[in-house]
């Protein structure tokens, strides 16, 4: 298993797209680093028979009817917006 | 019956006499919103209320529903049309829910008045209820200690009797572990039994939703009235509903509890010891068999958690971004810039440490070492506990090591806080259901603490574990103390 020694908390705070103070950053170099070092002790564990469990329960193929129902109105949809305008969200520019 | 006596009451008992007419719907709330004027500046369980909502709603109230003229609290993680729903989170500061959740759905065709939000540890991780960005909650029985969490507003609610019950959400013991150190029941249903449709999701394999109440009885009105499938949330289980409160009886002839010896570590406070070995007596004297079972892979269920649960998360809260509802960051420069500093400004210091170790254990090179091991261990524990079942009907430990810790004592080390939740997250690993119910006190300090025994029972065992649960609890007044906030019952 990698070591705690691997985190690079910088980097990883900018692919989980959040922006961090070197003050944070640093404080949860070492907390996070205590963290994988308790969970370390996963290498023990003997996993070469077992298969991954992505749910307690498994439940397969979930299918419901393919039909139209009543969900939110465009109004609705936009009641949170931050900023919004002819009943679309307005973003910052993305395409140069 | 009095303003001052209604709140005490149990959902039960202010059944009857709703529908004797002794007491009216709206005459409840005013003497619920009476109540909470009363304690909650003191204990700050609620985020928002809601009762002019309530009090038309009691107006129109069928109290011959099963849960008619019932008003119920709600964990603000738990979407109530028109209401707010900020899960004490800064990013959804002002956020209005514009649909109800399917529980919440349910809970009205069923007559019960969800009437306001409780306080909870941002997005329900924590258990502490510390990591709330709106306020702090305090414990009934300790004003300087923590109600536990991450549902301790709805636990703080009831202990106080300023909810008659309430819902939370329990991810890892987030309902089991703040009803022990708060004094009331808490009930986890088995994973698929009760929708998540409308629950703001943290980890999508392990959260669900259940009550908090004063009563075994009453867990299992709640549960009758919101348990079964939901064409909306595809991991819900099409199993047929039982009749929880049915069966609810003071025998436990024929039942057989198993005693993890694993859980059998030192660092359990001796008086939660105590409390729990007595508790063990009594239900050996109501009839039920002892034994002692092997759950081996225990020692690894709190690693296990805090990878898949960081994992699921990191992937959850990748929605929060600032474009469609909450915060946004003013001024920015692009899109990066606008995610960037909205979710810094917008996520509390644990919320950014789980979506960042999350994401450590899902990217390129760790994924296998981290995040795919601890789903085969995640299995492993499964195994542990299907293997257990075989051989009795209930496993029986504390709910939490210790009882209520002081405000601030575990804020700054986030694993020993991770540490707190021991003997309830392996039940979120293994999908099975469990229920803490109050078996004692700890004198601590000169205040009185609660302790918890928690039952963990087989997938879709819920009637078992409530019965078990029922019969002890009728057999002890421990479930009749009221903290000194509140005048005893």
């Amino acid at each position: 298993m990698a070591g705690a020694a691997d985190l690079d908390v910088a980097y990883v705070a900018r692919l989980a797209r959040i922006n961090l103070s070197e003050q944070e950053a640093n404080a949860f170099q070492a907390q996070l680093g205590d963290v994988l070092n308790y969970v370390e002790k996963l290498s023990q564990a003997d996993v070469s028979h077992v298969e991954a469990a992505a749910h307690a329960l498994a439940v397969f193929n979930v299918f419901r009817e393919d039909a139209p129902r009543d969900w939110f109105t465009a109004e609705q949809a936009l009641s949170n917006a931050p900023r919004k305008a002819n009943d679309l969200f307005i973003v910052p520019k993305v395409v140069e | 019956m009095t303003d001052k006596d209604l709140p005490a009451l149990s959902i039960a008992d202010l059944q009857s006499l709703l529908r004797r007419r002794e007491v009216s719907a709206s005459e409840v709330i005013d003497a619920l919103r009476k109540r909470i004027q009363s304690v909650d500046g003191e204990i700050g369980a609620y985020l928002s209320l809601d009762i002019d909502g309530a009090m038309k709603e009691a107006e129109e109230a069928n109290v011959d529903l099963p849960l008619g003229g019932v008003p119920v609290a709600i964990k603000d993680i738990i979407n109530v049309m028109g209401q707010p729903c900020t899960c004490a989170s800064n990013i959804l500061r002002g956020y209005r829910s514009p649909y109800d959740a399917t529980i919440i759905q349910k809970l009205r065709t069923a007559g019960a008045i969800p009437f306001g939000k409780t306080n909870l540890d941002e997005f329900a991780m924590g258990s502490s209820t510390e990591n709330s960005a709106v306020k702090l909650t305090r414990n009934p029985w300790d004003l300087s200690r923590v109600p536990g969490g991450s549902s301790g507003g709805s636990a703080a609610a009831v202990a106080t009797d300023a909810a008659f019950g309430a819902l939370g959400s329990d991810t890892g013991g987030s309902i089991r572990q703040p009803a022990a150190l708060s004094g009331v029941v808490g009930f986890k249903p088995t994973y698929g039994r009760v929708s998540r449709f409308g629950l703001v999701a943290f980890a999508s394999s392990l959260d669900q939703i259940g009550p908090l109440t004063k009563t075994v009885r009453d867990s299992a009105l709640i549960l009758n009235a919101t348990a079964g499938h939901d064409p909306r949330d595809s991991t819900s289980l099409n199993e047929p509903v039982p009749d929880f409160a049915a069966k609810l009886g003071n025998d436990l002839r024929g039942i057989r509890l198993g005693l993890p010896k694993e859980y059998m570590i030192e660092g359990i406070d001796p008086q939660v010891r105590a409390a729990v070995d007595d508790a063990v007596k009594k239900m050996n004297s109501l009839g039920a068999d002892i034994v002692d079972v092997s759950l081996p892979h225990t020692d690894y269920a709190v690693a296990v958690y805090y990878i898949l649960a960081t994992a699921e998360a990191s992937a959850n809260l990748a929605r929060f971004d600032g474009v469609r509802y909450g915060h946004r960051a003013e001024n920015p420069k692009d899109m990066l810039d606008l995610y960037g500093r909205t979710r810094e400004q917008g996520f509390g210091p644990e919320v950014k440490r789980r979506i960042i170790l999350g994401t450590y254990v899902l990217s390129s090179g760790y994924y296998d070492a981290y995040y795919l091991r601890a789903q085969k261990v995640r299995e492993l524990i499964r195994q542990d506990f299907a293997r257990a079942f075989e051989t009795v009907d209930a496993l029986i430990s504390p709910t939490s090591p210790v009882p209520a810790f002081k405000l601030g004592e575990r804020t700054e080390d986030p694993l020993q806080m991770y540490l707190a939740d021991i003997f309830t997250i392996a039940a979120n690993l293994a999908g099975i259901c469990g229920i803490s119910v109050p078996c004692g006190f700890a004198k601590v300090e000169g205040h009185r603490l609660p302790i918890g025994l928690q039952l963990l029972g087989k997938p879709l065992g819920e009637a078992g574990i409530l019965q078990m649960a029922h019969a002890y609890e009728q057999s002890t007044d421990w479930h009749k103390a009221r903290p000194p906030i509140a005048p005893a019952k």
